[in-house]
């Protein structure tokens, strides 16, 4: 049985929920301006073009596609996670599980914004839904993401929905505000915990955890595939779909440490993310970054040795003008993170944290070595004296709004640990003993 | 040799009136669509013609019918250009041995489709395929491919194969994910990446078939101009080539012509040993290269006079590498 009562976490979650602080304003002002900046850059591509960004004739997908997959991938890997976690009742999930159902859901409201910066008329966006081909992968994806957002918002809302009948209930109690009485009011949709509701609001979150892991898989692998379908050297491969789902859950699990590190510090958590949570997250980053780090390999040494002229081109590119970028995203991002985790004497809190902030980078920059160089190698020799035309570099415009992508998904996480708290507390007082008596078929007739 | 030419120059008769006859029925089917509009009495006064059909039947039909084909510009609009002209399968055959890069297929065809400088539906390369091998002057416009992964990978079809085997693009339709670019591995297609600034001719309506002008935010690419096939001529580029390099015609007639001479088609490519580039990829494209030997002229020649700035496009190239280290 669970030590924690919801009275008492509550109480002591409070402050978290209370008036912001100087510093959480600092901050929120920051990542505004950040965003508004972005705004600008957009305006600035809306009136003049997509001439504006580095995409030109040969390099057609850049940044834009390179933060989408990123954003894609981290979201993925929160749902994946999340389900994993809830249906195997691990018990040390309790502290982050909900840190990890807000990196799907904030993620996912992000990354498909980028694909409309890509997209040259906007305004026949709509065309998607009214001329649909559904041969083409962007139309699977258009599928399966507008699914995965129902999806995961289900399995999110569900989670959320024992707190907000806690803090509707305990409203006196926390001196809440009355609109925020309102809210979880309306949130809580009348959730009481009778037998019946918990029955089914246990056998619902179960159900969903189940489809939102199956719905990860398959969705970013339709996201790989829109590369794989294509002949082009370098993502016409097999392994892309598997490969793009393990790349996902690895720099999702760095964004969900790095999450941790940033909340246990700033709500002063140290009672309830402990050292071993770090530790547990990161034996998973390591797991997760050795078959990475195997799916790399496979994949670049198979297309290495037999080398193609195709293949051969891409590789030599890729070790000749991205040899850093190369080094550092599949070997320093899949090594160092592994190392720190292994040794016991690198195993601090600060280390893993640190690791996995490597790790995101490292993916970010592995998904730009698989959009851009590949661009950078057609079938037909770029023959140009342009020099933006051969080879491809972000400009302001499009780094503006990178960053502001960022500043967002920070914003949110700002946002909702203001509303709710970072820690699921029916999680917390849950009994991990807890089991269905009645099927609830039964209870539902 | 004086019979020689006469012979070329009835063969060359007698493609045209091919060429017309298949433009003709498409422009019957529209007189008719037209008809049933405008009320118009039926032309069936004056002259008849003695035109050949594909199947080899002589037949007689009315002279300004042909005539009308050839010369009227007929608008196609926007559901008609996914149709493709009946009966027909358009071909190209480029002859590497005559290119001498005068670049005045891509001139024609940036001036016919009012594309801005920077863009160029026809690209013409300098190919070597290894240190130690040859180059030779390439000139690429859009293959059309039987399997065109453009078009299969386009989520809205703004991109399409017709009867015909032309590969079109609606401007109007497009929405500029550019995944038609990623898919196409003969990097035929450009993007427009700002407005263009060309405007439509006042009066003119939009049509895929000619594809002006140029929308800003939507991908465009060569169209093997089926409005100058609907008036039986040749495209663009093909009339404008200095050398006769690019044959053009029809698979169903086996003929192909650049203007000066019609071959039989499947005779060239077996004669010639025509060939389709990447073949290994599997697109199927419907434009044949026939290899630079006994070459017209020396690669130089193209290379030599050349605009610096378009000169240095090939500076990565061995040939020129080396040729501009002798110096």
């Amino acid at each position: 049985m669970s030590s924690y009562t919801t009275e008492g976490l509550l109480t002591e979650f409070a402050p978290q929920l209370a008036r912001p602080s100087k510093n959480w304003i600092t901050w929120f002002v920051f990542f505004l301006l950040l965003f508004v900046f972005g705004m600008y850059g957009l305006y600035t591509q809306l009136t003049k073009g997509h001439i504006v960004t580095g995409m030109r004739d040969n390099v057609v997908w850049g940044i834009y596609i390179v933060n989408f997959i990123f954003f894609m991938g981290v979201s993925y890997a929160g749902a994946l996670l999340s389900g994993v976690l809830h249906l195997f009742k691990t018990s040390w999930r309790k502290p982050i599980i909900r840190m990890t159902e807000l990196i799907t859901m904030v993620s996912l409201i992000i990354g498909p914004v980028f694909i409309l910066f890509c997209i040259g008329r906007f305004e026949r966006l709509p065309y998607l839904i009214i001329f649909p081909r559904i041969q083409s992968p962007i139309v699977w994806d258009v599928i399966a993401i507008s699914t995965d957002l129902v999806g995961c918002f289900i399995f999110i809302y569900l989670s959320f929905l024992e707190d907000m009948a806690h803090l509707r209930d305990n409203a006196e109690a926390l001196n809440l505000s009355p609109w925020r009485r309102k809210l979880y009011k309306y949130l809580a949709i009348g959730y009481t915990a009778t037998p019946i509701q918990k029955k089914l609001l246990y056998f619902s979150r179960n159900v969903m955890a189940a489809m939102i892991i199956a719905i990860a898989i398959i969705v970013y692998s339709v996201l790989a595939w829109i590369f794989g379908v294509t002949l082009q050297p370098g993502w016409h491969s097999t392994i892309f779909g598997p490969y793009f789902v393990i790349a996902a859950v690895y720099s999702g699990t760095g964004v969900l440490l790095v999450l941790m590190w940033v909340f246990r510090r700033i709500y002063h958590l140290e009672n309830y993310i402990k050292k071993q949570h770090f530790v547990n997250v990161g034996v998973l980053l390591f797991i997760i970054g050795a078959f990475y780090g195997y799916f790399t390999f496979s994949d670049y040494l198979t297309k290495w040795y037999g080398s193609a002229r195709m293949d051969k081109l891409l590789i030599d590119k890729l070790f000749r003008n991205y040899y850093w970028l190369f080094i550092f995203s599949n070997y320093v991002g899949v090594l160092l993170p592994m190392i720190i985790i292994a040794f016991r004497r690198l195993r601090t809190i600060n280390n893993i944290s640190f690791g996995a902030l490597i790790t995101i980078l490292a993916l970010w920059v592995n998904r730009y070595l698989i959009v851009v160089p590949t661009l950078e190698t057609p079938y037909l020799p770029i023959q140009d004296t342009r020099l933006d035309w051969v080879r491809y570099s972000g400009t302001w415009v499009e780094w503006s709004l990178t960053f502001a992508g960022i500043a967002v998904f920070c914003l949110l996480f700002m946002i909702i640990s203001k509303l709710v708290p970072i820690i699921a507390v029916s999680e917390m007082v849950e009994s991990d003993e807890y089991v269905v008596e009645d099927d609830v078929e039964s209870l539902l007739s | 040799m004086a019979e020689n030419k006469e012979n070329e120059s009835s063969r060359r008769n007698f493609l045209r009136v091919g060429l017309g006859v298949g433009a003709a029925a498409v422009a019957g089917a529209m007189s008719t669509k037209l008809l049933a509009k405008d009320d118009k009495p039926e032309t069936g006064k004056g002259e008849k013609v003695k035109v050949l059909t594909t199947d080899g039947k002589l037949i007689e039909i009315d002279a300004e019918q042909v005539g009308l084909a050839r010369k009227k510009d007929i608008y196609i609009s926007r559901d008609e250009a996914r149709q493709g002209i009946p009966n027909r399968k358009f071909v190209m055959v480029i002859d590497l041995a005559k290119c001498k890069n005068a670049r005045k297929c891509v001139e024609a065809c940036q001036e016919g489709h009012k594309l801005p400088k920077e863009h160029e539906w026809m690209k013409v390369y300098m190919m070597q395929d290894s240190d130690d091998a040859a180059p030779y002057w390439f000139p690429k416009p859009c293959f059309h491919c039987d399997n065109p992964l453009c078009a299969s990978v386009c989520p809205v079809g703004a991109t399409y194969k017709r009867s015909d085997g032309i590969v079109l693009v609606d401007t109007e339709r497009c929405i500029g994910c550019k995944f038609c670019m990623t898919g196409c591995p003969y990097s035929a297609r450009v993007f427009h990446w700002k407005d263009p600034e060309v405007k439509a001719e006042p009066g003119s309506k939009y049509s895929p078939e000619l594809n002006v002008p140029p929308r800003e935010g939507t991908v465009s690419k060569c169209i093997f101009c089926p409005d100058k096939l609907r008036k039986g001529e040749l495209p663009r580029c093909a009339e404008a080539c200095p050398m006769g390099v690019i044959y053009f015609g029809d698979l169903i007639e086996d003929v192909v012509t650049n203007g000066v001479e019609t071959v039989r088609f499947s005779d060239l490519i077996r004669d010639r040993a025509g060939y389709r580039h990447l073949e290994s990829l599997g697109t199927q494209p419907s434009v044949y290269y026939l290899p630079p030997v006994a070459r017209l002229f020396p690669v130089d020649r193209g290379y030599d006079g050349l605009k610096p700035n378009i000169k240095e496009r090939f500076k990565d190239v061995p040939y020129v590498i080396s040729k501009e280290k002798k110096q």
